[in-house]
């Protein structure tokens, strides 16, 4: 079954209030394709979700869903299965009738429904509960059966509000992956939010990263993290957090407290930049390093597979992840030149060497 | 968890159970001087000093009230009535109170106090207005003529406990409904109401009580005895003898009059499964 895609045009949310909660935002998710809304809290992407799903109306704006146009639908009418952060089961039906309550409303015959509850039961492992109710299980079944609501229902569109959230850490990571497998083997387009890089990264096809209500970036896990389009998508994506020095451009170098930083050959921007290096990115050694710099160490956090380093040098602080040993009070530092990212200071759009960007 | 908290000092019990006792006695005296008296052979009620406990008791006032007034019909009337009127209230107010649970800006609390405003006048002021309406219909002696006052009468609470009980309810379970494709009404149906029992249980006893209890408008527009409801005919047994007070049998017909409402309240006040609402959310 061929389905077309979500496409999110120009939508933009004033609450009464007058807090601008989206301010022109386009996105689209394409058949069978994750994307995933992150940002920090505030940002407007559990707005936009909700707009999608039809809970608020947007102030102005258009969505079209599979060659149809869903703005003056009601929910109910826009075939989207939602996945709420609490859940909100119904407390007093039991997890079959949980289940099948969308099929019911739909006019799906008892067999078909009962056929189709059990399929979906046993696919997500709760199998076995479809006579409980939602109150005697536990968080993590509790959120299987919250997806298994939508997924029974086979709708043109998911919508996930921070699924994930309320799990502990163990069961997150478990729930991710089965989340993506899951997400592979349906025709229909998901819209994933989330506060948490990471769970972005790891499921998702596109990321729109966004903030104040505007998408700063769209684009492939791989691409945001190597090519953040602003320094706060920058920051945001890939942990530990990127290094960010801010400084003043003076003809080849950029002055960063007492730090000389080159700056490449035809890079454009103001006077004032920001530049980013990823603690991953980073070289330290315990001996000088060609272009690099003595620093001190201020900090060392085994991770395990690696050593996080907080480094001082001329009064900034620089991160690295190094390798997992004992590493002396000083050290030297250097990074590969094309690993840093550049960014105006003022605009914080990226800046990248040899024109436009 | 790790550790109880601490405890407040213990009260004494016996505090307790002399506050209990002291309260128990102050609520339920007057029904038990009632209960008695009912049950009183005629000489020992009247009798100085007090005769308490009557010797031996009798049920001679209850089948003497049944002999001389249609008290059963009384009854059959009353339960019609209250039921009709209890049902037609919680639906209205249950309509009510979901529009205005989920009613965003001031306009909710606006609303809310209108109705509690106009819960203040005394009825009285209804009751001439209100004759000759049912006058003009010709429901002078029909049911309706009490059924449509008393549901009417009684939104303005019955909608205060909903509307809380409604508003209470997770918003997500709502939006889930919607999503899911329940209509508002099927929503109110099966979402609403199921997870509200209790307070609509709470809402409908409330209703009925008063119904059951209410006097003024059964005794105007009540004027047939077939057609009286159980507090206007109590009022026939007192003021069908001329030289006497009977007060064993108004006493009598009091006690039957409660009973009904006692055993109402003792069934559902098992059946108000509270804590139902647990599990809906997480976090």
């Amino acid at each position: 079954m061929s389905r077309g895609p979500l496409i999110a045009k120009d939508l933009v949310k004033v609450f009464p209030d007058g807090t601008r909660a989206l301010d022109g935002v386009s996105v689209s998710a394409a058949p069978g394709k994750v994307l995933t809304l992150l940002g920090p809290s505030g940002c407007g992407k559990s707005t936009l979700l909700r707009i999608i799903a039809g809970l608020e109306h947007a102030t102005s704006g258009s969505i079209e869903l599979d060659g149809r146009r869903l703005d003056d639908r009601a929910p109910g009418e826009r075939d989207v299965g939602f996945v709420f952060q609490n859940y909100a089961l119904y407390p007093h039906l039991s997890v079959a009738a949980n289940l099948g309550l969308a099929l019911e409303v739909r006019g799906v015959g008892r067999e078909e429904r009962e056929r189709r509850v059990r399929e979906t039961a046993e696919r997500l492992g709760i199998g076995e509960l479809l006579a409980r109710r939602p109150a005697q299980l536990s968080g993590g079944q509790q959120q299987r059966v919250a997806l298994g609501r939508a997924l029974a229902r086979r709708p043109r569109l998911y919508l996930l509000d921070e699924p994930l959230s309320n799990l502990d850490a163990l069961l997150r990571e478990d729930m991710r992956a089965e989340l993506k497998a899951l997400f592979a083997g349906v025709d229909a387009s998901v819209v994933y939010v989330t506060h948490d890089q990471s769970e972005a990264m790891s499921l998702s096809d596109r990321v729109a990263v966004m903030r104040h209500g505007r998408v700063l970036q769209c684009a492939s896990p791989l691409e945001l993290y190597a090519r953040p389009a602003t320094l706060f998508v920058g920051t945001f994506v890939g942990g530990p957090r990127m290094t960010v020095w801010h400084g003043v451009r003076d003809s080849d170098s950029l002055a960063v407290g007492g730090v000389r930083v080159p700056v490449p050959a035809g890079l454009p921007g103001g006077p004032r930049l920001a530049v980013g290096i990823r603690p991953e990115d980073v070289i330290v050694s315990d001996g000088p390093l060609r272009d690099g710099l003595e620093v001190v160490r201020r900090l060392a956090e085994p991770l395990g597979a690696r050593t996080l380093l907080t480094l001082e040098a001329g009064g900034q602080i620089a991160r690295a992840m190094a390798e997992p040993r004992e590493w002396p009070e000083r050290l030297w530092m250097a990074w590969p030149q094309n690993r840093l990212h550049w960014f105006d200071a003022e605009t914080e759009a990226r800046l990248e060497p040899g024109g436009g960007g | 968890m790790s550790g109880a908290p601490p405890r407040a000092a213990p009260r004494p019990a016996w505090l307790l159970a002399l506050g209990v006792t002291a309260m128990v006695a102050w609520s339920l005296g007057p029904a038990l001087w009632q209960a008695l008296t009912a049950i009183k052979p005629d000489a020992q009620i009247t009798r100085v000093p007090t005769v308490y406990l009557p010797q031996p008791p009798t049920l001679e006032h209850v089948r003497r009230l049944f002999e001389r007034l249609p008290f059963e019909a009384y009854l059959a009337n009353s339960a019609w009535v209250a039921t009709w009127a209890m049902l037609l209230c919680v639906a209205i107010a249950a309509l009510a109170a979901a529009a205005l649970a989920r009613m965003p800006g001031p306009g909710r609390l606006r609303l809310l106090l209108v109705l509690l405003f106009i819960s203040l006048f005394p009825p009285i002021l209804l009751l001439f207005p209100l004759y000759e309406g049912v006058r003009a219909l010709g429901w002078i002696n029909h049911p309706i003529a009490l059924i449509l006052p008393y549901a009417a009468l009684n939104l303005p609470l019955a909608v205060w406990v909903l509307e809380s009980a409604f508003r209470q309810l997770p918003r997500e379970i709502d939006e889930a409904a919607r999503v899911d494709g329940l209509a508002p009404i099927a929503r109110l149906w099966r979402i609403h109401l199921p997870l509200a029992m209790p307070s609509v249980v709470t809402a409908a006893i409330l209703v009925f009580i008063f119904c059951w209890n209410e006097f003024m408008l059964a005794l105007t527009f009540m004027t047939r005895h077939d057609a009286k409801t159980v507090t206007a005919g109590i009022a026939s047994v007192g003021s069908a003898s001329l030289f006497e007070i009977p007060w064993g049998q108004l006493s009598a017909a009091i006690v039957v009059a409660t009973l009904p409402l006692v055993f109402l309240v003792l069934l559902f006040e098992r059946r108000i499964a509270s804590g139902l609402t647990r599990g809906a959310l997480k976090g």
